[in-house]
């Protein structure tokens, strides 16, 4: 396996979703490769950095209007 | 089988009820309950906050013609978080179709032999810590942004919101393989934008 075909595999890797001889050939490189070791390390980090960096903006209450205006969309929709 | 974690319990069958039955009330409750995080959801698609209060309003009235199809054994917020992704991606597509900027050049490069063409640098300390720095948080939403949209699309739905593969299929219109290397790519394309800021020295 070569650098280029344990990227390929990465996203299904992480995903834990290789078979268990692409496991084995993907891990055997990995041991021996500290380039895609630290590739490997950074793409999970940048799937966690993304998650940490928009996953918790979501405690903004509504804009009063807003919940006014859909209600009399609803409303007046019947 | 019994449930035990708190997902796998229903909603408060009043408010089920209320939903199905078009209460005013209801939608009221309902709306100041999961609005703040549509809003952030549609805000993330969209990247505006007045498109995003619009595909909420648009969202919430979806669900209001649609509330006798909302089934008990599925969870409001996930019903509303879809038609919510949905009422987006829809106004996203209405949008005036510009040529998308090409990712390849975000992507790992290789030398003829299958290695990678570049030496990548250590990141500094650990990601979790730099971000909770509020720049930091910032650096990575504005790297985000800046994929192209098709790639951010499939990484905002697949990463961030928690859709399965085959959800995001569906709702992209797309196939369950297109999401799988459209989401390896983004993250690998984020990972290039992200890089220099969290690698040790230069790169």
């Amino acid at each position: 396996m070569t650098c280029r075909d344990l990227t390929d595999f990465l996203a299904a890797y992480v995903d834990r979703d290789l078979s268990s001889d692409v496991q084995t050939a993907f891990e055997r490189h990995l041991a021996l490769c500290a380039n895609c070791r630290r590739f490997l390390q950074q793409y999970e980090q940048t799937v966690a950095s993304g998650r940490s960096a928009l996953g918790h903006d979501d405690d903004a209450p509504v804009p009063e209007e807003l919940v006014r205006a859909i209600l009399s969309s609803i409303r007046s929709g019947e | 089988m019994a449930a035990t974690g708190n997902e796998t319990l229903g909603d408060d069958p009043a408010l089920v009820a209320g939903l199905r039955a078009g209460d005013g009330q209801t939608f009221d409750t309902l709306i100041r309950q999961h609005g703040g995080r549509l809003l952030s959801v549609a805000r993330r698609i969209l990247g505006n906050d007045d498109e995003a209060r619009e595909a909420v309003h648009e969202a919430f009235v979806a669900a209001y013609r649609a509330r006798q199809q909302f089934h008990a054994d599925a969870r409001i917020s996930t019903w509303l978080h879809r038609i919510a992704v949905n009422a987006a991606l829809m106004r996203l597509r209405s949008r005036k179709r510009r040529a998308e900027e090409s990712i390849d050049g975000l992507l790992p490069a290789f030398r003829a032999d299958g290695h990678h063409a570049e030496q990548f640098a250590s990141w500094e300390e650990p990601v979790d810590v730099a971000l909770g720095r509020r720049e930091t948080a910032a650096f990575v939403r504005e790297a985000i942004d800046r994929l192209p949209e098709s790639y951010r699309v499939v990484l905002l739905l697949r990463d961030i919101d928690g859709l399965s593969t085959e959800e995001a299929a569906k709702m992209l219109e797309i196939t369950p393989n297109a999401v799988k290397i459209r989401l390896h790519r983004a993250r690998m394309a984020l990972r290039t934008l992200l890089a220099p800021r969290f690698a040790r020295g230069p790169q």
